[in-house]
């Protein structure tokens, strides 16, 4: 038998079948007329605890929706179910041992039952990580990040891939700023060099500050759609 | 460690356009805007193509460097590090013409 090598071009990208599901994804939101966002974090930033007072704050002013993803667990599903929005959790286990992100198709069996006609918008919290999650989009609107004053000020140089396709980044846990050495004028030049005129809202989910002008433009992304 | 998913996706591609034959070789482009490791990548991949047309196909990573362009005073740029920064004034608004690919350019194959 005679075998010999050829060659063959390809030309395709490693993540156009991610990338046409997450279209997919948001033809379905667009119909639904609902404005999406990805939030994004590095674990224990406070996604879940800003999502908390956000829901909060909107019950009566904006019909939200949050689609949870986690490796493992439905922690904080359960933290957010006693608001009465509609839910839904995604746990990535099912995939090697655990993906650390989320991906279109997940997201797209996550929304399969999701009542999102009676949604304006719809939160996906990411799984807690700087790094995969910005490779993968899921058919959302906005990307934005929540970023704790604990984790120093250099994360936007080192973890430039999610800082660069951040749309908003809320600067979290601003009420330890009296206690840490931390520079918060550092933070927000790298920010502004990975992501030239980024915006940016300072918050503390203990506190309460920023969350109000948080929800402001949730709201006004909320009415574009 | 979204590697193993990248590694899988590279797989099909390459199981995908081979249509039975066995792959050999499998030629990738990536960016260094990319978060992906390549020794990583080159591990996942060598797990998941275990069993398929792609099993002990060599994989071939070649990495992209940035190039860029300055929006302020329209000097080219390769940076090599973060932030994008403009080595003729200094700014920080780069737009990036390279190194954000991430494909499968070409396959090498056997041929009965």
């Amino acid at each position: 038998m005679h075998r010999t090598a050829v060659k063959q071009v390809v030309l395709e990208g490693v993540l156009d079948a991610n990338d046409a599901l997450a279209q997919a994804n948001r033809e379905k939101f667009d119909r639904a007329g609902t404005y999406v966002i990805n939030l994004m974090s590095s674990p224990g930033a406070g996604k879940t605890a800003l999502l908390e007072h956000t829901l909060g704050r909107l019950h009566d002013r904006l019909r939200l929706g949050v689609l949870e993803g986690d490796v493992q667990t439905t922690l904080d599903a359960d933290r957010l179910s006693r608001f009465h929005v509609p839910l839904v959790q995604v746990n990535t286990d099912p995939g090697f041992g655990g993906e650390c992100h989320l991906d279109a198709n997940m997201v797209r069996s996550g929304i399969s039952e999701f009542p999102l006609d009676d949604v304006e918008v719809l939160v996906i919290e990411n799984v807690g990580n700087l790094v995969c999650p910005a490779e993968f989009r899921v058919g959302e609107d906005a990307r934005v990040m929540v970023y704790s004053v604990t984790e120093g000020e250099d994360k936007p140089l080192k973890y430039p891939l999610m800082f660069r396709s951040a749309d908003l980044v809320l600067v979290n846990k601003v009420d330890l700023l009296e206690h840490l050495d931390f520079d918060l004028e550092r933070l927000l030049g790298y920010l502004d060099a990975v992501n030239p005129g980024v915006e940016r809202i300072l918050t503390s989910a203990r506190t309460g500050q920023g969350v109000d002008e948080w929800c402001s433009w949730l709201e006004r992304r909320g009415a574009r759609q | 460690m979204h590697e193993l998913a990248i590694a899988d996706s590279v797989v099909q591609i390459a199981g995908r356009h081979a249509d039975g034959r066995r792959v050999t070789k499998v030629h990738l482009k990536v960016g260094h805007l990319r978060q992906v490791v390549p020794s990583a990548l080159a591990f996942g991949f060598e797990l998941v193509a275990q069993g398929t047309s792609v099993e002990g196909a060599e994989l071939d990573i070649e990495e992209v460097p940035v190039a860029g362009k300055c929006r302020q005073c329209g000097a080219g740029n390769r940076p090599t590090e973060f932030p994008l920064r403009c080595g003729a004034c200094g700014g920080f608004d780069l737009a990036v013409l390279q190194g954000e690919e991430f494909y499968v350019e070409s396959l090498e194959l056997e041929e009965v």
